[in-house]
């Protein structure tokens, strides 16, 4: 990253910051907190299963709108700020520019990420090791291959390396989201038109693959449909893609080469959207 | 010559991107659904109980979140005992988190064991012939539970187990529980009492005493950790049963726990 960008991407960060974002973790770290008190009262397997469901659904809630919201605002607050000019009058070119944006946005969701992923990991430690505690005293008399037995299952449902992965893939996700953003940003004409279809985008991106099931399987589908079907196909995002914690939180293992690739898909949506921003945001009169 | 308007570059440069991905986008997701990392497309009868909102957040990829509050709802129909309100949220939670185990699990055990006593106790039917039937269709509903569970996850030597349980003390199927906890027992996660469990069932069988006796026999001599008194009491008395020769028969020490 070149010294221009890095210096654009640091202001941005700043400015975000100072929007007091991050007060949405105290929320998110009361949901977990205040969930893992009430989620006590069930079976540990129980508790785990909906302390992973809610924290890694609460993180991919949070980091969508902050990506969403983060990213909408930064060229019409610079624009309605007239700072946009100020920069672009210095020998820093509008790819640059948009690139600085875009890793300050990235910056702030990734620390947001492991701030989230920072307080699930500490909840779902404490609980799993007052849990092994209460089984060791409770199973104290069974013979040793047994309690170790019943130990290895407390661990396997509390403790799962898998959440790593759907940490990354929440960010990268996020990612995707802040790219797509600033790409509808370059050509909107306000900050509602793109954070409204910001939304949609992300509405029909999850839809996105089963109406390419639909339109590839063709079926008895008019023309008109067909039609739709291929152009929703081959716009929008396939966001199911990266929605992989609903399988992560029920313990399935995620294959390395999987992961790779599922982050790969993720970095050329990035990629394209950020350049496609770029090209709009040069040929945008200011 | 003029140029072509942005536009028209941007919406070519986005349909190019989409046949670019396209054929990876379709692998991708086979193999995310292989690794059962990614669900089927929701139906449209969990449309119906969901609701709109909550099918909406399904689709945007929160199905686990849903199915997590929708948990707790259960939780609370289970502390107003509405069995039937219960076993509707457990149908959607299932449906929605198919790979969950625990959902599958807790959702045969409240209906297979809760909910059929209290059906059996309910003091507003005084029809003995009704509480009865009542009782076995909700350990009916709580084997559907397992065995639907265990046709989405059929490695799962947890839900084998709990079917096993459940042929057993539900529906004094041996022959059921001894299939069941013999597929749980050779299943990677199995715990170590699941086999011992197997082979108690088959010798409650008529007829299949002597695999009974092999199977006790090989427990037996896997160490003293595991000649626990049930396991040499069964011994004995298959011994006597079978007539085996003296010389094959065990030796029981004392032994200290069960």
């Amino acid at each position: 990253m070149n010294n221009r960008i890095a210096a654009i991407a640091a202001v941005t960060w700043t400015e975000l910051v100072r929007l007091k974002v991050f007060y949405f973790l105290i929320i998110f770290a009361l949901l977990v907190i205040g969930n893992s008190f009430f989620l006590a009262r069930f079976s540990f397997e129980e508790e785990f299963q909906m302390l992973k469901d809610i924290a890694l659904g609460a993180m991919s809630i949070f980091s969508a709108l902050l990506a969403i919201l983060a990213a909408a605002t930064l060229l019409p607050k610079d624009l309605e700020d007239r700072t946009i000019y100020t920069i672009l009058a210095k020998p820093v070119s509008r790819a640059e520019y948009l690139l600085g944006k875009l890793a300050g946005v990235f910056l702030l969701l990734a620390l947001a990420v492991l701030l989230m992923g920072a307080v699930f990991g500490v909840v779902l430690v404490l609980r799993t090791e007052s849990v092994l505690q209460a089984t060791k005293l409770e199973l104290a008399n069974l013979p040793a291959p047994e309690l170790q037995a019943a130990l290895a299952k407390v661990r396997a449902s509390g403790y799962d390396p898998g959440l790593l992965a759907g940490g990354l893939v929440i960010l990268v996700k996020a990612w995707l989201l802040a790219a797509m953003t600033v790409f509808i940003s370059t050509f909107a004409t306000s900050t509602i038109f793109t954070t409204i279809t910001a939304f949609a985008v992300y509405f029909i991106g999850h839809l996105q693959s089963t109406a390419r099931d639909y339109w590839l399987a063709g079926g008895d589908t008019g023309p008109a449909a067909r039609a739709v079907l291929s152009l929703v196909s081959l716009i929008f995002p396939d966001l199911q893609a990266f929605n992989l914690i609903d399988g992560i939180v029920t313990g399935t293992a995620v294959p390395l080469a999987l992961l790779l690739k599922t982050l790969a898909l993720g970095g050329g949506y990035i990629a394209v959207y950020t350049a496609l921003g770029a090209a709009v945001f040069q040929s945008r009169e200011l | 010559m003029r140029r072509a308007p942005i536009w028209l570059i941007i919406g070519a440069a986005l349909v190019l991107f989409g046949l670019v991905r396209l054929p990876l986008e379709r692998g991708l997701q086979r193999a995310q659904q292989t690794a059962s990392l990614r669900a089927e497309s929701a139906t449209l009868g969990l449309r119906d109980r969901l609701g709109q909102l909550s099918y909406v957040a399904a689709l945007s990829g929160f199905r686990s979140l849903v199915a997590a509050f929708l948990w707790i709802d259960a939780h609370t129909a289970w502390e107003q005992t509405a069995w039937g309100r219960m076993a509707g949220l457990f149908r959607t939670v299932t449906e929605l988190q198919p790979r969950s185990l625990v959902y599958w699990d807790m959702s045969s055990w409240h209906m297979a064991w809760n909910a059929a006593v209290a059906a059996r106790d309910n003091p507003k039917e005084p029809s003995e012939f009704l509480r009865q039937r009542a009782e076995r269709e909700y350990h009916q509903l709580g084997r559907e539970f397992l065995e639907q569970g265990i046709v989405n996850n059929p490695n799962s030597s947890v839900l084998q187990e709990r079917l096993g349980t459940l042929l057993r003390d539900k529906f004094a199927d041996h022959a059921g529980a001894a299939n069941a906890f013999t597929k749980s027992a050779s299943m990677e996660g199995a715990l170590p009492y699941v086999k011992r469990l197997a082979a108690y069932e088959l010798a409650a069988i008529e007829g299949r005493e002597r695999e009974a006796y092999q199977r006790l026999r090989s427990i037996y001599d896997l160490g003293e950790s595991e000649r626990l008194p049930r396991v040499v009491a069964l011994l004995q008395e298959l011994e006597t049963k079978l007539d085996i020769p003296a010389t094959d028969r065990i030796v029981p020490h004392q032994h200290s726990h069960d």
